[in-house]
């Protein structure tokens, strides 16, 4: 049966360690004990590891939704960067993907002294359309992102946009391309109500052009509405990985422990 | 090997050969270099979409916005004047001093710009880095496509300056269009190096102003050329004169004026500033090519 299901994204055994420079003690940042430094070839006074993800594996197939579950700082948002290839993995395993992922996170950044209609611009760029595609594609995701419902916003520099029209303008730009992979972090939480079922609407629709998604949320609603597998990362382990109802049942239980 | 068998356990191989024989490709590969190389090319739209919108961040949509990038040149060439031509008098024997000062005010300081703006170009663009996926290199080209606009506003001010003083008009001036398009792949890849090596031990940075500072002061902006030569000789004259910075402000002087020392002759000037481009420029580009998947590690 494994061999009719067409695997998007492995990942074997990874590792993803952050490394902090700096946090130095006062005076540590002068000119000449920068020289020092480079000189004697010593790492920056002090470095600190953080191991965010901690040997995981797993295998995910096309059509499928995933939620990724798990508390704070448990390390979803790490996997989400690694798999999108912005992190590295640590040497000794690797997470594998087809085609180029896409990550739509919370601080997506963009732009803030720009206009939204820049940023719609650019973003589209930066995600590898066409000049032409770009300036095709412009109004239906200014249309989508809903940020001009309020008035004429999208000539406004996103500084003056709350940060739910803000999210939402990010959500639709990422939405307007089609994804192999697409990683979604906390993008869809902080849009009103209405937003939220236009773009979980559009999560399936996108699945539904032969991708994979991955949902981080923390609305229980949104995961139960849009993945059948949820994977339970904790303290950047994987406590649990099956079907979402069995998943979160053992998340909650943990979580009101 | 992984100790968490968490994943499904109908998989008989390893998960690295299941990724293999389905073609995936690993998350964070590097690309060779002529595919690097192809792609940063399909994203020129976006690196000129990026490079307008960072000059239009910085000037904002003001009408003296552009005015500035004017006035700014004029006015570091007023102040430099003040001091070394005429409260220290440095200009010993050189005719026209004031145009020969503002060359290299000028040109110095479009390579000075572009290394303290690349300089930042990884670590100012952390999140967008983190968020999105397109070839590195976009970020200190960019910083380097914005610079050579401000240059080119400086090089109208200098021309201005260069005919006010009574320079003839010549046909060695068009000798300043190849001069500024060597530098400019100069100084992208000084942008690229120094954005990596930044992203990388960040100390650096602190030291950049100290390091512009005394490469100014090698490479003959503020007093004429040859106050090297009168001063040192054998391999510290050597050493000196072939300061790549010194070279490429002495090429703008000839193709503007008459009656210029050059440090040497032209024809060598030229090839030595050949030698530096492709050197600097080409090695900055690996460099930066090298750490592509490094940097949204931060
Ligand atoms: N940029 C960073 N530098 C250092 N450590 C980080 C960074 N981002 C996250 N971490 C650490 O990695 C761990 C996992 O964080 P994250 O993936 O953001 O968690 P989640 O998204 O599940 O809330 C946390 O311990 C956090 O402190
Ligand atoms: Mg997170």
């Amino acid at each position: 049966m494994a061999d009719q299901r067409q695997p998007t994204v492995i990942a074997d055994n990874a590792n993803i360690v952050y490394r902090i420079y700096g946090s130095v003690a006062p005076g540590a940042n002068s000119p000449l004990a920068s020289l020092k430094r480079i000189m004697t070839g010593k790492k920056s006074a002090a470095v600190r590891e953080v191991h965010a993800v901690k040997g995981v594996s797993f295998v995910a197939y096309k059509g499928e939704a995933i939620g990724l579950i798990g508390t704070n700082g448990s390390g979803k948002s790490t996997l989400l960067r690694a798999i999108a290839g912005l992190l590295p993995v640590e040497r000794g395993g690797g997470i594998y993907a087809a085609g180029q992922p896409s990550l739509l996170g919370v601080n997506a950044a963009l732009m803030n002294d720009l206009s939204g209609e820049r940023n719609v611009e650019l973003g589209c760029l930066a995600m590898g359309m066409s000049p032409a595609e770009v300036k095709e594609q412009a109004p239906g995701i200014i249309e989508f992102s809903g940020i001009n419902d309020r008035g004429d916003f999208s000539s406004l520099p996103m500084k003056t946009y709350s940060s739910g029209m803000a999210a939402r303008l990010r959500f639709s730009i990422a939405a307007a391309k089609k994804h192999d992979v697409l990683l979604i972090d906390e993008a869809l939480a902080t849009g009103d109500a209405k937003f939220r079922k236009r773009s979980e609407q559009r999560v399936r629709d996108l699945r539904k052009e032969a991708g994979t998604v991955f949902l981080v949320s923390h609305s229980e609603q949104s995961i139960r509405d849009t993945c059948e597998r949820s994977i339970w990362l904790e303290s950047g382990v994987i406590r649990a990985d099956g079907p979402t109802d069995a998943v979160l049942k053992e998340y909650e239980t943990y979580v009101n422990k | 090997m992984a100790q968490t068998a968490v994943a499904d356990s109908d998989t008989g191989p390893s998960l690295t050969e299941l990724a293999r024989s389905h073609g995936l490709t690993k998350a964070g590969r590097l690309p060779r270099l002529p595919e690097y190389t192809r792609q940063l090319w399909s994203y020129r739209h976006f690196i000129a979409a990026f490079a307008n919108a960072k000059v239009s961040a910085s000037l904002g949509s003001t009408k003296l916005g552009v005015v500035w990038q004017l006035l700014t040149p004029l006015i570091n060439a007023g102040v430099y004047y003040l001091i070394f031509g005429v409260l220290i008098n440095t200009k010993q024997n050189v005719d026209n001093f004031i145009a020969y000062l503002c060359a290299g005010v000028f040109i110095f300081g479009f390579t000075q710009s572009v290394v303290q703006a690349g300089s930042q170009s990884i670590t100012a663009n952390i999140a967008m880095i983190r968020a999105l996926h397109f070839p590195r290199a976009s970020l200190p080209i960019a910083v380097s496509l914005v610079e050579v606009r401000n240059m080119i506003a400086s090089m109208i001010v200098l021309v201005a300056i260069v005919l006010l003083t009574g320079e003839p008009v010549t046909f060695q001036w068009l000798l300043l269009i190849p001069a500024l398009a060597l530098q400019t792949i100069f100084n992208t890849g000084l942008a690229l190096f120094v954005s990596r090596l930044i992203s990388k031990v960040t100390d650096i940075r602190q030291l950049i102003p100290y390091i512009l500072r005394i490469w100014m002061y090698g490479s003959a902006v503020l007093y004429p050329v040859t106050f090297f030569a009168e001063r040192i000789d054998g391999w510290q004259l050597a050493l000196v004169e072939s300061n790549p910075m010194l070279i490429y402000i002495e090429l703008v002087r000839h193709a503007l004026m008459e009656n210029v020392e050059l440090a040497t002759s032209a024809p060598l000037l030229w090839l030595q500033a050949a030698i530096w481009t492709v050197l600097v420029g080409f090695g900055g580009y690996v460099y930066f090519w090298r750490g592509e998947k490094g940097y949204g590690r931060g």
